[in-house]
C-alpha cells in the first residue's frame, strides 16, 4: 500500500509500503477513506519530537471502513463498520481508562519502558508518532491496523461526510477538551493563542460552552478571519502588544482563562525572550520555546485557569513561575482523552449545533501529501487544515 | 485548488531539490568557515595576501553563523541570499590580491573563481526557494465566511452548557469559585 513515511527531518515521503496484518487478536484493519495532518505532525516533520525512526509510517487522524477483525474484538465491530479511529490508543480496563483518562492509558503503549524512563511514567500508545508513544505505524495511509480496537474506534453513522466527522479523531475534541477543562462561567473571557486547527475547534468550543468574549491571537491575517468568523476578537501579536489588549478587553484585569493552542514552536516577533530560546535551542540547552506560556501566566487573572493542549516535548526555560503560584493559577493540560467526548460531540454534529468541515482548506491525494506538509507547516496558500482521501 | 498549489517538491517527497541544496550549501558554509577560522595563516599565505589574518577569522565567523542558519531554520530561504551577498564580499576582499606584486596572483584567481561557481550555486539556491514559496499572492486568504456554526455564531453560544456532569473535568472542590459569584 502507499503511506506517508519519515525518512529524517523535513523529508516526508509517499512510499510503497507492506500492508498491515492482524498482530494480535484484539486488532482490526481498516481501508482509510479519509486521513488529516495535524499541528502536532509538524514537530515530526521538524524533529523537535524524540524517537522517531526512518521508515516511521505518519498520521493520528485518520476514518475509514473495517475491513478485518481479530478475533477478540469481534464483540465490538464488524467487517463494514464505518468508524473514526481516536489518536490515542487506548486498553479500556486499566486504572486510567476506567476513570476516562484514556491519553494516559496504562496498557496502549508498548514502549512503556523508555516512556517511563523520560517521563517518570507511560502514557498511552498513539498512532504515528514516535516510539516513545509505541511506535504504531499511522494512519496517513491506504490501510491501518488499529490496536486495542475494541475499544480504540468511534462507530459513525453512515450519510454523514467524512469531512464533518473525521476530525473527531483529534483536533474537534482537542479543542473541546482544552475549552472544557477552563470550567468556562458565563462572564468569562477565554483567550486562545493560535489559530491553527486546534484554536479554531477551541474557539468555537468556547462558544459553544457559553463564554462572553472569546479572544484569539495569531499573526496570519487569514486564520484570524477564520476565528473572527467563529465569533472570536482577534489580535495579530505582529502588530499589536497581546497584553495590553487583553487589558483593554478585560477591564485591566486579564482574561479569566488562557488556552494555549500553540506548543513547543511558538512564534514571535523580536521579543528578547524570544530570541533567547532560539539560541538556546540551537545549542540543544533548551527544547521547546516557551513564550505563549510565559505570556499567559503573565496576563491571566488571578485565580484563573490556563489550558494547554499545545505540546510540549522536553525542557522549558525561564517560566515565571513565581507569578502563576503567587496567582494562584491552574494548569491544566495533556493529551486529550478523545473517546471521553466523542459520543457527545457526534451528536452535536448529528443535531447540527457544529459543523467542523469549516476548517478544511486543501483536499489533495495521499500522493500530494508530502508536499502538503511544506505548505502546511509554512502556512502558504491560506493553508489552515489538509484533508487527504487515499 | 491544486493548480493554485505553489510547486514546492518533488512528487511524493517534502524536500524539494532545492532544500537539498540549500543544506549542501550550510554544511559548506560551515566547513569553509572552520578553515577560516583555524587556519587563516596558511590560507593568507597561499593567496599571498598576509596581514588579512583577522579579517579572514571574522569572515569565518560569518561562515559558520550562516551555515548553522541555514541548517537550523525552517526557511533557509534569507539565509541562503545572506550567502550570496557574503560571497559578493569574498570576491572584493579577493580582489585586492591581484595586484602585480603578488607572487600568488594565480592562486588568487584560481580562488576568485571558485568563489564565483559557488556564488552562482547560491543564486540557483536561493531563486528556487524563492519560486517554490509562491509568492505573497498565496498567502492571502479569507476564511470569514466559515463559522462552522450551522446557525451562526450568536444563536449557537451556549447551546453546549447541557455537558453532562461527568463530561467536565472539574477543578478540585477547594479551588472552585462561590457558586453565587460565578454569575
Ligand atoms: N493535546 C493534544 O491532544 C493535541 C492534539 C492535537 C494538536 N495538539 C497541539 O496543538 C498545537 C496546535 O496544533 P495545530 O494543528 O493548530 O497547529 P498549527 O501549527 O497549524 O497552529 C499553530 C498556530 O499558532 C500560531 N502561533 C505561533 N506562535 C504564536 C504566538 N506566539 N502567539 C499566538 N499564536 C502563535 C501559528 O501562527 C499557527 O497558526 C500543536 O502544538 C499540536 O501539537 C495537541
Ligand atoms: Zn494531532
Ligand atoms: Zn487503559
Amino acid at each position: 500500500m502507499k503511506a506517508l513515511v519519515w525518512h529524517g527531518t523535513q523529508d516526508i515521503r509517499c512510499d510503497s509500503v507492506p500492508d498491515p496484518e492482524i498482530e494480535d487478536p484484539r486488532d482490526a484493519i481498516i481501508k482509510v477513506t479519509s486521513c488529516a495532518i495535524c499541528g502536532s505532525d509538524l514537530h515530526l516533520y521538524d524533529h523537535f519530537m524524540p524517537g522517531m525512526q526512518k521508515g516511521d509510517i505518519l498520521g493520528h487522524e485518520t476514518m475509514g471502513e473495517v475491513v478485518e477483525v481479530g478475533s477478540a474484538a469481534k464483540g465490538a465491530l464488524k467487517v463494514g463498520d464505518r468508524v473514526v479511529i481516536p489518536f490515542t490508543i487506548f486498553c479500556g480496563e486499566c486504572d486510567q481508562c476506567k476513570r476516562g483518562f484514556y491519553s494516559v492509558c496504562e496498557r496502549s503503549n508498548r514502549n512503556k519502558a523508555i516512556a517511563d524512563k523520560v517521563f517518570g511514567h507511560s502514557t498511552a500508545g498513539l498512532f504515528g508518532y514516535s516510539h516513545l508513544t509505541g511506535g504504531y505505524p499511522g494512519g496517513q495511509a491506504e490501510y491501518l491496523r488499529v490496536p486495542f480496537a475494541d475499544k480504540t474506534h468511534i462507530k459513525v453513522p453512515k450519510g454523514i461526510p467524512d469531512e464533518k466527522l473525521l476530525f473527531l479523531s483529534d483536533i474537534f475534541p482537542t479543542g473541546w477538551q482544552a475549552a472544557v477543562q477552563c470550567e468556562i462561567e458565563p462572564n468569562d473571557t477565554v483567550a486562545i493563542w493560535g489559530a491553527g486547527p486546534v484554536g479554531q475547534m477551541a474557539v468555537r468550543s468556547a462558544v459553544l460552552l457559553g463564554a462572553k468574549q472569546v479572544v484569539c491571537i495569531d499573526r496570519l491575517p487569514e486564520r484570524l478571519s477564520m476565528a473572527a468568523a467563529g465569533g472570536a476578537i482577534t489580535i495579530n501579536f505582529e502588530e499589536e502588544s497581546v497584553v495590553e489588549r487583553l487589558n483593554e478587553l478585560t477591564g485591566g484585569k486579564g482574561p479569566e482563562k488562557c488556552i494555549d493552542c500553540v506548543g513547543l514552536e511558538a512564534h514571535s516577533t523580536s521579543t528578547l525572550d524570544a530570541m533567547y530560546d532560539r539560541a538556546k535551542q540551537a545549542m540543544f540547552l533548551e527544547t521547546d520555546r516557551p513564550h505563549v506560556l510565559r505570556e499567559m501566566i503573565y496576563v491571566c487573572r488571578p485565580a484563573g485557569v490556563l489550558s494547554i493542549p499545545g505540546v510540549y516535548g522536553g525542557l522549558l526555560d525561564k517560566i515565571p513561575f513565581g507569578a502563576a503560584m503567587n496567582k494562584g493559577l491552574t494548569f491544566r493540560m495533556g493529551q486529550t482523552h478523545v473517546n471521553r467526548w466523542t459520543d457527545d460531540l457526534l451528536r452535536r454534529i448529528e443535531e447540527g449545533q457544529i459543523d467542523p468541515s469549516f476548517v478544511i482548506t486543501h483536499k489533495v491525494g495521499l500522493e500530494d501529501g508530502p508536499e502538503m506538509y511544506k505548505v502546511f507547516r509554512d502556512k502558504q496558500d491560506g493553508c489552515i487544515k489538509v484533508f487527504i482521501q487515499p | 485548488m491544486a493548480n493554485t498549489l505553489p510547486r514546492t517538491a518533488l512528487k511524493g517527497r517534502s524536500q524539494s531539490a532545492n532544500d537539498k541544496l540549500a543544506s549542501g550549501l550550510g554544511w559548506f558554509s560551515i566547513a569553509l568557515g572552520a578553515a577560516e577560522l583555524f587556519a587563516p595563516r596558511a590560507l593568507c599565505r597561499w593567496l599571498g595576501m598576509e596581514g588579512h589574518e583577522n579579517l579572514i577569522r571574522a569572515y569565518g565567523v560569518r561562515e559558520v553563523a550562516t551555515g548553522v542558519a541555514i541548517l537550523g531554520s525552517h526557511d533557509p530561504q534569507p539565509w541562503i541570499w545572506g550567502r550570496v551577498g557574503g560571497d559578493g564580499l569574498d570576491l572584493a576582499t579577493l580582489a585586492t590580491g591581484l595586484h602585480g606584486d603578488n607572487p600568488r596572483k594565480g592562486n588568487v584567481m584560481v580562488a576568485m573563481a571558485a568563489v564565483a561557481g559557488v556564488t552562482a550555486i547560491d543564486v540557483l539556491c536561493a531563486n528556487g526557494l524563492t519560486a517554490e514559496k509562491g509568492g505573497p499572492a498565496t498567502a492571502i486568504a479569507d476564511y470569514s465566511d466559515r463559522s462552522g456554526f450551522p446557525r451562526g455564531v450568536e444563536a449557537s453560544r451556549g447551546l453546549a452548557l447541557d455537558v453532562q456532569p461527568q463530561n467536565r473535568l472539574t477543578t478540585p472542590e477547594t479551588q472552585r469559585a462561590f457558586p453565587h459569584a460565578s454569575t
